[in-house]
């Protein structure tokens, strides 16, 4: 870890492009980028991103599923309604540190809202890519009021809270380019953000599934419930808790050297007592999920075969990754923690995709092969996803989220 | 908030029907943008009582445009000649279809609403007769309370006076949130377009209406089938029908009350699901649906704080007894 190879005196353009190195020469810096990791990478974003061009190019139709129909394609399904919980980390971490007082996990916070703030920002380049005028994107907040819609407060929250998150995660960009003043204040904030943040994402979190409150027709009745906000926001804390979890199991295995001695030896007691935390949550998200089906008294439905894959998604994807954090838990195992953990996350991006794609429409004909999205939304999707990966990975590497910086001990404010 | 004071305009007093239409509707435009500029505050997130009380309003005075006119379509008149998808294309100077106006085959498929037609007719077996087939006209249906309205974050749809649901394509940005919101999956979006796209779909051809002619399909229609009138008028006229052939039509009139209802109102000799009317929908406006969930926001915007705070300040006082 060189956080200062050049002297003080030098000025602020050559110490900065010193950081962007991470203090090694350019010819030096560019050899370590040949890796097998990085080529795949190129190849996927050498695919994805030309069709990008062509969605500005030729139109949505070009490149998506998306119909009349079916007015929202895997780039939302997938970028929005799956980004969005998974990016809980920030609000779950920031308030069981700064609110609730559980300092043990103090060396979380930041990878936990830096994973927040990258969710949200790539959620807001999927939605980008899919509206039709994307430079019109602050119309909502600027221009024409619409208030009686739920995307209306899903627009202003998303972009109020990714300032929040950037905010909230400036002290680590600030002792990067030591900024020493400006720090201070940033740290100021710390709990007012805080609290911001949870007001917005339960607002918002609990928005996702309320926009679907207006399409009573469309979404299996089994999805379909008055309490799907309550789904979305309580199912977005595990969401959140089990997201830390698996980031921070990726981060220590493949970024060992950025991360200090303090991260490494705390990760598996945090990772058990979040995994206590996540599998509390899963059980209360499993018994509201059957409230939902007794509330509209849909017990008939199982047997249907729409019942059936309900209830794969509750005992498989809820109920079953609940019970393997149980056992972690018990047995004190972070690896069974994480295991659980990854697998909680598939069930959430499961439920949403079951919400957003999967059973809306449900009942129109052709229903299964019309969602099937083409390979080029596929390819754009993955190449988003590669970029967000390359770029969680470039701020990894550089500024101190996963270590402490040495010159502001004590710093993580 | 000029409109403000107009409040006290004495439109819940008096039993509705005995004002001079144009009085009353200068009381609901008055209840109307009142509760908008109340709305616009409390979804701001600041005045978070405000938007509770405006809630109680729109409940209470809003009846809707009570001139507003409607459509009503006869179904069991309707030939499928396709006349009316012709008038429709040049009253709203569409694209030429590649089909023409007068072939039959496109009955082979169910086809709906798109980007470069309002309306379309389709085809159905006839249970009673298996030699005369049934047709469909489907187009915008024109809500009361239209769902896409609600749905719309940018409030690009406005509920006329004369009854059409409008859309302003200069504040759209695409979301398409309305396509999903639509029972009747009508809104099409011109999804070819890379940067110019907007929401496509019938206009119940207010400019004309606004002149003081009629629709250009109902005016085409060569049987009668479409008819323009006042809605209140157009029920009691559908109403009669049924009451005078009991045979020819099901006891319904699709419209008058799903989702709310609507300015476009069907009569049929058929159950309407037999033609794909959807048959799930909810009696109550879709708005509605997604009430319970906004009036709760500005109860967690006050509430939250404080609980927040509550906890924070609990977590210091036990660090501080450390």
């Amino acid at each position: 870890m060189k956080e200062d190879t050049i002297a003080k005196e030098a000025g602020f353009p050559v110490r900065f492009a010193d950081k962007l190195l991470m203090g090694m020469p350019l010819s030096e810096y560019a050899r370590t980028l040949i890796t097998p990791f990085n080529i795949v990478a190129m190849i996927i974003l050498c695919i994805g991103f030309p069709l990008i061009g062509v969605r500005f190019a030729k139109g949505l139709a070009a490149v998506t599923h998306a119909s009349n129909e079916y007015p929202w394609s895997i780039l939302l399904g997938w970028g929005l309604f799956s980004g969005v919980p998974l990016s809980a980390t920030g609000y779950v971490m920031a308030t069981a540190v700064y609110i609730f007082g559980y300092k043990q996990y103090h060396s979380l916070v930041r990878l936990g809202v830096l994973t927040g703030f990258m969710g949200y920002l790539f959620a807001v380049i999927y939605l980008l890519i899919d509206i039709g005028r994307p430079w019109r994107i602050y119309y909502p907040m600027a221009v024409s009021y619409g208030p009686t819609s739920v995307l209306f407060l899903v627009a202003w929250h998303v972009a109020t809270y990714l300032t929040v998150q950037l905010l909230e995660f400036s002290p680590a960009i600030l002792e990067w380019i030591q900024a020493r003043r400006t720090r201070k204040w940033a740290i100021l904030i710390t709990v007012g953000m805080t609290i911001g943040g949870v007001i917005l994402s339960t607002l918002h979190q609990s928005a996702l599934g309320a926009l679907f409150l207006l399409a009573p027709g469309k979404l299996h009745p089994l999805w379909y419930s008055a309490f799907i906000p309550v789904f979305f926001f309580i199912s977005s804390i595990y969401a959140g808790l089990c997201m830390v979890i698996a980031v921070s199991t990726v981060a220590a295995r493949w970024l060992r050297d950025k991360a200090d001695h303090q991260f490494l030896s705390n990760l598996d007691p945090q990772t058990v007592g979040l995994g206590k935390a996540a599998c509390i949550v899963m059980f209360v998200f499993f018994a509201l999920k059957l409230i939902g089906v007794a509330h509209d008294d849909n017990w008939a439905l199982l047997r249907t075969p729409y019942g059936i894959w309900f209830l794969a998604e509750i005992l498989l994807f809820i109920l079953a990754p609940g019970i393997v954090l149980t056992v972690g838990v018990k047995k004190g195992s972070a690896t069974l923690v994480r295991w659980g953990a990854f697998h909680a996350v598939a069930g959430i991006i499961l439920n949403r995709l079951n919400v957003s794609i999967l059973m809306f429409n449900w009942n129109l004909p052709n229903h299964f092969h019309d969602i099937i999205p083409p390979a080029r939304e596929v390819a754009i999707v993955l190449s988003i996803i590669t970029f967000h990966v390359l770029l969680f990975r470039w701020i990894l590497n550089r500024m101190p989220v996963l270590r402490e910086h040495p010159d502001f001990p004590e710093g993580h404010g | 908030m000029a409109d403000i004071p107009k409040r006290n305009i004495p439109g819940g007093n008096v039993p509705e029907g005995q004002h001079p239409s144009g009085k009353n509707e200068e009381a609901g435009k008055a209840t109307l943008s009142r509760r908008r500029v109340l709305q616009t505050l409390a979804a701001a997130g600041g005045a978070t009582l405000v938007g509770a009380s405006a809630e109680v309003f729109a409940d209470n005075k809003i009846k809707g445009w009570p001139d507003r006119k409607g459509m009503l379509t006869d179904l069991t008149e309707c030939v499928g000649c396709r006349t009316c998808e012709k008038a429709c294309n040049r009253a709203n100077g569409l694209p030429e279809p590649e089909v023409p106006f007068d072939e039959k085959s496109v009955f082979e498929k169910k086809r709906r609403p798109t980007a470069s037609a309002y309306t379309v007719v389709n085809r159905y077996e006839n249970p009673k007769s298996s030699d005369k087939p049934l047709y469909r006209k489907v187009q915008c249906n024109h809500c009361n309370e239209p769902g896409c309205a609600s749905a719309c974050p940018v409030r690009a749809y406005t509920k006329t006076p004369e009854g059409a649901v409008l859309y302003n394509k200069d504040v759209c940005f695409g979301c398409r949130y309305c396509m999903v919101a639509c029972p009747f999956y009508v809104p099409a979006y011109d999804y070819e377009s890379a940067l110019d796209p907007r929401i496509v779909k019938c206009t119940m051809c207010h400019g004309r209406v606004k002149n003081g002619g009629i629709p250009a399909c109902a005016e085409a229609c060569p049987v009668g089938a479409v008819t323009f009138g006042k809605r209140s008028d157009l029920i009691r006229a559908a109403r009669e029908r049924i009451r005078k052939n009991p045979d020819r039509y099901v006891d319904h009139i699709f419209g008058e009350y799903e989702v709310g209802g609507t300015s476009w109102l069907y009569l049929s000799g058929v159950p309407f699901d037999r033609l794909d009317f959807p048959a799930n929908l909810v009696e109550k406006p879709l708005v509605e649906q997604t009430k319970g969930f906004l009036s709760a926001v500005p109860l967690v915007l006050t509430i939250w704080p404080a609980l927040l705070g509550m906890c924070y300040a609990s977590t210091r006082n036990k660090e501080g007894k450390e």
